[in-house]
């Protein structure tokens, strides 16, 4: 190896050591924010699709004003048997206006007994909540309620 | 370290065929990854509990999918039908793969 070789090659070797860190740097900190998502794009996510009719059936319970957004009681109830091949297969909860508004999705099986799911949300502002039940046969059944903030509770 | 979970069974008193409703909580802040350190001014990385589930016996009876939306602190209360005496143990799984599990035993009367 001559003089003139040796030094192209360790050139490019300090090059690329030096550019690498900002390259990976760079894709680490495009990943981790997260992306905000419509009410559209969640119910797609769920439902795939599928028509979601509106049902007396699926009983959400929630405050009408909450006080405080960071702490929203929300309880659903779906009338449905819950029996082997005819069941409420799971209970969905979103927020419209929510950054994410998938809140949780709960599975359920016919070892529960009853289709029912209490939990405590998060509300950044005014919005409706919604309760989407997805029965056995494919079926989605939803109620709505609307709940008014008073401080959000988002950040 | 694992976290504080608590699990709890209303009525306190049941038998087998009874539907029974499983309170449940787990300690833990919920990070969304959208709040800021009020004294740094940087963003909270986010932390939330992802997986939750539920096995009666062998058998997986409920498991929850949950978004950085719930609240601190998710508390989860749910029916559960009684058939037989079996341990019921709970799984909160986080987004950074960290485990919480907690075991407590049904035991019907009668």
């Amino acid at each position: 190896m001559n003089r003139r070789n040796f030094l192209k090659v360790a050139g490019l070797a300090t090059s690329a050591v030096a550019v690498s860190p900002i390259l990976l740097k760079g894709t680490a900190t495009a990943e981790a924010k997260p992306q905000k998502k419509s009410y559209e794009e969640a119910l797609k996510e769920i439902t795939g699709g599928k028509p979601v009719k509106d049902s007396d059936k699926v009983k959400l319970i929630a405050p009408a004003i909450a006080e405080n957004g960071a702490v929203v009681p929300v309880k659903v109830t779906v009338n449905h048997p819950m029996e082997e091949g005819n069941y409420v297969k799971a209970i969905h909860i979103l927020a419209k206006k929510n950054f994410d508004p998938r809140s949780i999705s709960a599975h359920l099986t016919p070892a529960n007994g009853r289709a029912f799911i209490s939990t405590r949300i998060r509300l950044a502002k005014t919005m409706d909540v919604v309760a989407i039940a997805e029965l056995s046969d494919g079926t989605f059944l939803k109620a709505e309620k609307p709940v008014k903030v008073t401080i959000g509770g988002c950040g | 370290m694992a976290r504080t979970a608590l699990i709890k069974v209303k009525p306190r008193r049941y038998k087998v065929g009874d539907i029974v409703t499983i309170a449940s909580i787990i300690m833990h802040p919920m990070h969304t990854g959208l709040q800021k350190d009020k004294k740094t001014g940087k963003i909270i990385p986010a932390q939330y509990v992802k997986k939750i589930e539920v096995f009666y016996g062998d058998e997986k009876v409920t498991w929850m999918d949950l978004f950085p939306s719930v609240s601190a602190n998710p508390f989860i209360s749910f029916n559960l039908k009684v058939t037989k005496a079996a341990p019921l143990k709970i799984v909160w799984t986080e987004n950074d793969g960290k485990v919480t599990e907690k075991t407590i035993q049904i035991k019907p009367k009668g």
